[in-house]
């Protein structure tokens, strides 16, 4: 069972990876003008929803599976995704808005904040990988 | 520039030491001029081994010498820089950097000399700018100074016998006869001063050696050679001379040695200059005042056009090498030494009048009584002369700091103020088969980049050297071959390029335009429709365009109606499309039609349009559907989309809800500012890819989301209007107004498919845009239309350090199709010089500008965060920049609220702001209002911006000539700015406000019967009437005179300002004291109020 959830983990923590790499270099076509702000921030909207709620399952996971501490970890991240979310203003297109990514150095911001997740996601996915490993081999991990 | 610390440094020593050094100088000149060349120049090339200028005795001899910068500038673009700070270094005299300044000092003042002499000079001295007030200076003092005998034996000088007598009588006598000398600071100054004194022997052998170096490339030249045979006459000549010199006075040797010198001398004074910043006015003379002015312009900075793009280390000698060859004609420049010396004390001059500490509790009368006009960079003068125009473009900052630190220290923003396509009266027109741009950065050829040879440019951006292409060799102005320099391009910072094909992504698109205007009951209420519809009639044929033009009509109410103009319809034919879901068009041509060909049609439509609808009862409106329609009728060709609406979208895509609850107008809390939908912004950016502009003409009584409809103009490049209020019969001045501005709107130029990109020196960097568009990309501002009423504001930051720059320049260029279906670009160009000291920020700060991008900034605050937050943001801008100021540049702590003469205002139009509409609490302001007001913050060029936020005040019942201004046989009188105080008011008196789109003329009670009968026309004040927005034209002199003036202030804006006369009982009388900025109000403070909480908060 353990090791189910952890192979899991892993599993959605790979997606969450290719998603931080899609939307950094979305980003960075951005910033060398390869594509314009209008079709980026549509391309990277469709992908926030997916985002929220890939790790909002595995945090969820590990709340039921009672591992604190991974909970714990993740928690701060999901929460910030979902406040993200929902205090998008009514009027803007999305967490990423064309008409104003290229303001209030807004750009520079989302980069960072890709470039944390993707940090903390592959942190995220060796320690399933060690807590899934150790989970197969001597069961009494927990 | 590149110096910062030198200014200060020098300032101060100028301060204590400045007589001696000075007086020295002069005495130097004397004798190097007066002898023959040879006996003197050696020993002063010694002393000056570092500065090429001490070749200048030479050239002096020769009879050459121009000092009139004019000369200069003509002859070798570069060089004039220097050669004015020569020229200007003696003007300087105040300041004890003489020293420093070795060079130009000499050459300064034989000409005076000579001047008084009488004469021999008096051919090889053009009397150039400054150079007037060189030799006034000097001969005001010399006479007092001198003795009388000392004159004529300056004429003899000439000859070469005299150099040995004049100096002592000078250097004597002028240490003591300069007013500096009593200066602050002395001690300080002298010390460092005395240093290189007493080295004089020393200096000149070394100098010697180093010559020898610095002559090869000065050698060739035909007068390069004078000087090379000089220093072998020299060492000969030189004991004699120096030691008469040396034996005359001993403050002489020391000064030449001093002057010889540059380096040490500088070096010690950047080791004063720690002291602290000579922030405290010079107890100097007025006139030395104007001397320092003159001074503070001759900026060190680069020279113009051919500039050597030396660094600043690289120096002297390679600006000599290059003007060596021409030498002849010219004085060679100082070497950068002395240029960092004048600019440091251009600075220190400038000082004077821009930072000086004005405690602002003790100025009552701080507004000043004509309008502020931009500062001027301290550039040199032929830069300045060439910089872009500041109504076209501004920076906050004219001194830009040269680190982020530097900047986050001045707590001042950082950014431009543009308003590129402002109507010029005189712009060049380029019409070229290759538009040279830089290779790399793609910076467009301005008169700022600097010539490295004949073929090559270096880019003022990113420093690139690019080729110069054949076909700029040839100056088509002057038809001569091998002067790129001279071409229009480069003497032009404002320039218009026509552009090749290369810059069309599709052929030019004719002017296409559509109006789209609701026929709802509630608009028919209003009877808007009459009025557009007769002005666009009448204005018709005015619309810019050519024979391509098109123009097109959609009317909605719930349903969207077409209309066919096809050719060969006795009449138009009304297509009715109720499928407001999913709008389509109902036939692919003719609903969009040549103007020309169907001029009879469109009349036709124009004139039955208003009656069309009398009889609708339909409440609904289809905005969103109509928009939609218009965009896809609009998509394949581009143009310009107007739409009248009258009320809130009810219906069909983009339908909105009221959200505003009147209760709440008063508090800056829970407001709705931002767009409750994104339809509008994602139609606006639809709309801006197809390059198509929608203006927004919002007229309505009732709360209408303007917020949320504003959208669709914002991002698409358009414009918003907004008619409180609007009915044809009960609201008569609002239709006047849209008459005006709707007639402006239709004639104006415009610009199609245009794009915009603002390019800065590498270091700097743009993070934030202000305005109607979209930014495409990182740079690149989309704007489907550009009208020349709108204005932009961007805000930058200091990416990497400006370190060895002296200037940066900015640079925009907007592309776009002219009506005539012309493919153009306009290029600004300015160029701002680098500073590294706070003071030198402050000195530099442009108020107005700096008010105008806070105001944009508490815009965007407002939408993303609260209003209230936004007005804390202002009111701290002004607490951090001034406490900053306080604690890091006043070196005495003085009591009361101290800011740099150039920021006095700062607080009062930050006031301005807090009680203007958009920011303004406390008052029933409708939330529609407040946006608009948002909206013209953001898209008005800055002139009308302050006006807005802080208009004029004249007093118009006293209007004489004095002072007037004639202009094509008016005269216009120019009645003093009152500050905006009921304080200011009198019952006896008439006054006009001046509020950028209003004005208003207050009569008050007592006001004199003469001014009411002559030029109000009414027999007394109970009869002038209520709704009174005209002034009869009278045949008195009163009447004359006020019509010409109210008349000239229109004249200066594109739009039609309307005039409400307005007494003590009128309804708009609260508008006019709203705009009483200095006053109290319930809920704002008052100026003095403003202060007393601003000086709180900086003290503690």
């Amino acid at each position: 069972m353990e090791s189910v959830v952890f192979i899991f983990s892993l599993i959605d923590c790979c997606a969450l990876i290719f998603l931080s790499v899609y939307f950094i270099i979305t980003l960075s076509d951005l910033e060398c003008d390869y594509i314009n702000a209008r079709s980026c921030c549509s391309k990277l909207n469709k992908w926030v929803v997916p985002e929220v709620i890939g790790h909002a399952v595995v945090t969820v996971l590990m709340l039921i599976s009672l591992h604190w501490f991974i909970f714990l970890l993740n928690l701060p991240i999901a929460t910030w995704n979902i406040y993200r979310f929902i205090m998008v203003p009514s009027g803007n297109m999305g967490v990423f808005d064309p008409t104003e990514i290229h303001n209030r150095g807004q750009l520079k911001s989302h980069m960072k904040e890709a470039m944390i997740k993707l940090g903390f996601h592959l942190l995220c996915f060796f320690m399933y990988l060690y807590s899934s490993t150790s989970a197969a081999f001597n069961k009494p991990v927990g | 520039m590149a110096q910062p610390a030198r200014p200060a440094a020098s300032y101060r020593s100028q301060n204590g030491a400045g007589q001696q050094p000075y007086s020295n100088g002069p005495v130097q000149n004397q004798m190097m001029h007066s002898s023959d060349a040879q006996g003197y120049s050696p020993s002063v090339p010694g002393p000056y081994s570092h500065q090429t200028p001490s070749k200048v005795p030479p050239h002096p001899s020769s009879g050459q010498y121009n000092y009139s910068g004019s000369q200069n500038v003509s002859q070798f673009n570069s060089y004039q820089g220097p050669g004015q700070t020569l020229n200007r270094t003696p003007a300087a005299p105040l300041s004890g950097s003489p020293v420093q300044q070795t060079g130009p000092v000499p050459q300064v003042l034989p000409p005076a000399l000579q001047n008084s002499a009488a004469v021999s000079s008096a051919g090889g001295f053009p009397p150039g700018v400054s150079p007037p007030m060189h030799p006034n200076w000097q001969y005001s003092q010399a006479p007092v100074s001198h003795p009388a005998a000392a004159q004529p034996s300056h004429s003899a000088p000439v000859a070469g016998t005299g150099p040995a007598q004049p100096p002592p009588p000078l250097s004597g006598n002028p240490p003591g006869s300069y007013q500096y000398a009593a200066s602050p600071g002395g001690p300080s100054l002298q010390n460092s001063y005395m240093k290189p004194g007493s080295v004089p022997p020393p200096v000149t052998q070394p100098l010697t050696p180093l010559h020898p170096p610095s002559r090869p490339p000065l050698g060739p030249p035909p007068v390069g050679g004078p000087p090379l045979i000089r220093p072998s006459t020299v060492t000969a000549g030189a004991p004699s001379t120096q030691s008469l010199l040396h034996s005359a006075t001993n403050q002489e040797g020391d000064a030449t040695s001093a002057a010889g010198d540059g380096s040490v001398v500088q070096n010690s004074y950047d080791a004063i200059e720690g002291g602290g910043l000579m922030a405290t006015p010079h107890p100097s003379a007025p006139a030395n005042l104007k001397m320092n002015r003159n001074v503070g312009y001759s900026y060190p900075a680069l020279p113009p056009g051919y500039q050597n793009t030396s660094p600043p280390g690289a120096p002297g000698m390679q600006a000599s090498a290059l003007q060596y060859p021409d030498g002849s004609k010219h004085f060679h420049q100082p070497p950068l030494g002395t240029n960092h010396l004048n600019a440091s004390m251009g600075s220190l001059s400038l000082q004077q009048e821009g930072l000086r500490p004005v405690n602002l509790l003790q100025e009552r009368n701080i507004l000043p009584t004509t309008l502020l006009q931009a500062p001027v960079p301290n550039l040199h003068e032929d830069i300045q002369k060439l910089n872009c125009n500041p109504e076209l473009f501004r920076c906050t900052l004219t001194n830009i700091p040269q680190t982020q630190a530097l900047l986050n220290k001045a707590k001042l923003p950082l950014g431009l103020l543009l308003h590129p396509f402002k109507d010029l009266s005189q712009l060049p027109v380029v019409t070229s088969s290759t538009i040279v741009r830089c290779r790399s950065c793609r910076t467009y050829i301005n008169p700022f980049v600097s010539f490295l040879d004949q073929r090559r440019w270096k880019c003022n951006l990113c420093y690139r050297v690019n080729d110069v292409p054949e076909e700029f060799m040839y100056n088509p102005v002057t038809r001569v071959y091998g002067e790129p320099h001279k071409r229009p391009e480069v003497q032009n910072a404002t320039i218009e390029f026509m552009a090749p094909s290369e810059y069309m992504l599709r052929p030019p698109q004719p002017p296409v335009y559509l109006f789209v205007f609701d026929v709802s009951h509630n608009a028919i209420e209003t009877g808007y429709l009459n009025t557009v519809c007769k002005t666009l009639l009448d204005n018709l044929d005015l619309l810019p365009g050519n024979t391509r033009t098109k123009i097109g009509f959609i009317t909605f109410d719930s349903t969207i109606h077409f209309y066919s103009l096809q050719e060969g319809l006795s009449q138009p034919q009304m297509l009715i499309v109720s499928d407001i879901e999913d709008v389509f068009i109902p036939m692919p041509e003719n609903l969009l039609v040549n103007l020309n060909e169907n001029k009879e049609l469109i009349q036709d439509l124009l004139k039955s349009l208003p009656q069309m609808f009398t009889k609708s009862l339909e409440t609904q409106s289809a905005l969103g559907p109509a928009l939609q329609a218009a965009f896809k009728l609009m998509s394949p060709s581009g143009g310009r989309i107007s739409v009248f609406q009258t009320q809130l979208p009810s219906v069909g895509m983009g339908a909105l809800k009221s959200r505003e609850e009147p209760n709440q107008r008063a508090t800056a809390k829970d407001i709705h500012l931002t767009p409750s939908t994104d339809f509008y912004k994602k139609l606006a950016l639809d709309c801006s890819g197809q390059q198509v502009a929608v203006d927004l003409f919002l007229l309505s009584g009732q709360y209408s989301d303007l917020a949320s409809l504003g959208c669709i103009s914002r991002y698409s490049a358009g414009s918003v209007y907004y008619y409180q209020s609007y009915h044809h019969k009960h609201n008569p001045v609002q239709v006047e107004k849209l008459q005006k501005e709707l007639k402006r709107y239709l004639t104006r130029k415009i610009g199609f498919e245009a794009v915009m990109r603002i390019r800065c020196t590498k270091g700097l960097s743009i993070h934030t845009f202000h305005g109607n568009f979209f930014v495409r990309s990182t740079d690149l501002l989309s704007l489907p239309n550009v009208n020349p009423d709108a204005g932009y504001a961007v805000q930058m930051s200091v990416e990497e350090s400006l370190t060895d720059m002296q200037v940066v320049s900015f640079q925009s260029a907007l592309l776009y199709t002219s009506s005539k279906g012309e493919r153009r670009i306009r290029v600004h160009t300015m160029c701002l010089p680098v500073v590294t000291t706070l003071s030198d920020v402050y000195l530099g700060a442009d108020v107005q500008a700096i008010t105008g991008l806070l105001a944009n900034m508490a815009v965007d605050r407002s939408v993303s965060a609260t209003l209230s937050d936004a007005r804390d943001a202002l009111v701290n801008a002004v607490i951090d920049s001034l406490s900053a100021y306080r604690s890091s540049v006043l070196s005495i702590q003085q009591p009361g609220l101290m800011a740099p003469s150039s920021l006095r205002l700062f607080p009062l139009y930050v006031l301005a702001l807090l009680k203007q509409k958009a920011f303004q609490t406390g008052t029933n302001a409708r939330l529609d209002e407040r946006i608009f007001s948002m909206c013209q913050v953001k898209n008005q060029p800055l002139v009308y911006l302050m006006l807005m936020t802080h208009p004029s005040l004249y007093r118009v019942d006293n209007l004489t000539d004095e002072g007037a201004l004639n202009i094509n046989d008016r005269t216009i009188p120019q009645p003093p700015i009152l500050q905006l105080s009921v304080e200011k008011l009198s019952r006896e008196g008439a006054y006009l406000m001046d509020a950028g789109s209003v004005m208003f003329l207050w009569i008050g009670k007592s006001c004199g019967q003469s001014f009411i009968s002559q030029v109000l026309g009414v027999p007394n004040y109970g009869s002038i009437p209520q709704n009174m927005t005209h002034l009869p034209e009278l045949e008195t002199a009163e009447s004359i005179r006020t019509v010409a003036f109210i008349s000239w202030l229109r004249e200066q804006r594109p739009f039609f300002p309307i005039l409400y006369v307005i007494k003590d009982d009128s309804p708009l009388k609260s508008s006019f004291l709203q705009n009483m900025i200095e006053d109290r109000t319930e809920s704002a403070l008052s100026y003095y109020e403003f202060l007393l909480h601003i000086q709180q908060q900086v003290n503690k």
